[in-house]
């Protein structure tokens, strides 16, 4: 019944996986990690991991940029729009997320002129509309809103505009990927790529993956029928012994994404030598920051930003769950002290973060493939 | 932040700021589709998928049945998405 209800074609939803469960050596366990949120949302949503053997695991990676975004950068944001002369702008999903000091909704409460924007464009005409206010963009994002950042600040340079900045917080997804792949505590047999991320960087940055480290790695699409094909192409690659990189979502992701957006990112911004990502440390050359050329609109060297560092708090272990160490459900906290309407953990607030996504969709989709499963379809197994 | 959107293009740039008129379900706004002026052809019916404000692919329309799918399935996180994108103002 699931697989009519839930999936654009349910005999080839069927047929993946009653292929992904022949594809399985007797005795072996499996573990795929999915690298972006949107995946993860998918999966709990539909109950997927309901619909694999039970020695094929997803682990849910550190794909949510707000989930990856230290407490401190939270706090050295409100700093700055603390100042009586800022309007700080930001995407909804940033509003909720905890800082040491509060949330920026709280730091709204207190009298701080906060505005949730769609786009960086919405925050360029804030600027434009308010010239007596110093404007700041709170950037977050993989590559797929560094572009954006970046062609808003050329716009911005383009217009002249004085009153402009971008706090950058954008992060890129290959030395997380490398981290994870070097951490001691995970072992994984491939990965799902991004979707999102893709169209802007490409397959080839991923061929490191299956080339240095023998782990392949399938980018795939956001329906539930694009992430059972994916996991069966990465099941049928251990199968043949082949370790490669495919692009099950070539509909959207061209081999070697998109130039121009990479052009603008180069141009615009500069790895840093290190950036903190929640759970996972410290990691080098892992995140962006406006070039020399552009201090004129970076919000860092036009504020005096704190730098604040948090530690996260105690009872919250996102970073096991963004390393995939821990199911949502395992974590101390989850679903007592942090829920979605009051998180500790960022993995809560999004509803791309892993925990959300469990909250939310995973605890009654489990409930419910169980039922179906004594009633009706034998390719399930749990 | 994260979704990808698919919408309709209606008319394309008239100036040099790269903003195109799209519609999203029913909902229409300007879009910047300068990330895909080098490689892409674009004329009016086309769909490409929207991010923050910004065109980064163009995709054919069964494709862009495709995303909305998937959007739909999400329920509130998209309501709440396609409400932003509805009080966005960026031209």
């Amino acid at each position: 019944m699931r697989f009519v209800d839930e999936f654009r074609d349910p005999d080839t939803a069927r047929h993946l996986a009653r292929g992904i469960a022949e594809l399985c050596e007797p005795g072996r366990r499996y573990a795929f990690m999915e690298v972006c949120g949107g995946h993860t949302h998918t999966i709990y949503k539909h109950g997927l991991e309901d619909h694999l053997p039970e020695n094929v695991r997803l682990v849910h990676g550190p794909g949510c940029p707000v989930c990856v975004l230290p407490m401190g950068r939270v706090d050295d944001a409100i700093a700055i729009a603390e100042h009586d002369d800022v309007i700080m702008t930001a995407f909804g999903d940033m509003m909720r997320v905890p800082g040491g000091r509060g949330s920026f909704f709280d730091a709204k409460a207190a009298g701080a002129d906060i505005r949730m924007v769609y786009s960086p464009l919405d925050a360029l005409k804030i600027a434009r509309n308010n010239p007596d206010k110093r404007v700041v963009f709170m950037a977050i994002g993989f590559e797929t809103t560094a572009p954006s950042t970046a062609m808003t600040v050329l716009r911005a340079q383009a217009e002249g505009l004085e009153n402009f900045a971008v706090f950058a917080n954008h992060v890129t997804i290959i030395p997380a990927i490398k981290a994870i792949l070097d951490s001691p505590d995970l072992r994984l047999d491939g990965f799902l790529g991004p979707g999102h991320v893709s169209t802007v960087i490409g397959c080839r940055p991923y061929e490191f993956i299956a080339r240095d480290h023998g782990k392949p790695l399938v980018t795939a699409g956001f329906e539930p029928l694009d992430i059972l094909a994916s996991v069966h192409q990465l099941m049928r690659q251990l199968a043949e012994g082949r370790c490669e990189v495919e692009n099950q979502y070539s509909r959207v992701v061209p081999w070697n994404g998109n130039r121009r957006a990479l052009e603008v990112i180069g141009q615009v911004m500069e790895l840093r030598p290190w950036f903190e990502w929640r759970g996972l440390g410290f990691i080098s050359h892992s995140a962006m920051q406006l070039r020399e050329e552009f201090a004129a609109f970076d919000a860092e060297r036009l504020f005096d930003v704190p730098g604040v560092r948090v530690a996260d708090p105690k009872a919250c272990q996102c970073g096991e769950v963004l390393k995939g160490v821990l199911e949502p459900w395992e974590c101390k906290v989850f679903g007592t002290a942090c829920t979605p309407e009051t998180p500790i953990g960022t993995c809560m607030v999004s509803s791309e973060g892993a925990c959300a996504a469990y909250y939310n969709f995973g605890r009654f989709s489990r409930a419910r493939v169980r039922e179906a499963t004594l009633l009706a379809d034998p390719v399930v197994r749990r | 932040m994260c979704l990808g959107i698919p919408g309709e293009l209606v008319e394309l740039p008239e100036d040099d700021t790269d903003l195109a008129l799209v519609t999203v379900s029913g909902v229409r706004r300007k879009v910047n589709v300068g990330l895909l002026r080098d490689e892409e052809e674009l004329a009016v019916g086309d769909w490409i998928l929207i991010h923050v404000g910004f065109a980064l692919a163009k995709i054919d329309e069964e494709e862009a049945a495709s995303a909305l799918r998937v959007l739909h399935q999400l329920g509130p996180a998209y309501d709440q998405e396609l409400q932003d994108f509805a009080t966005s103002d960026v031209g």
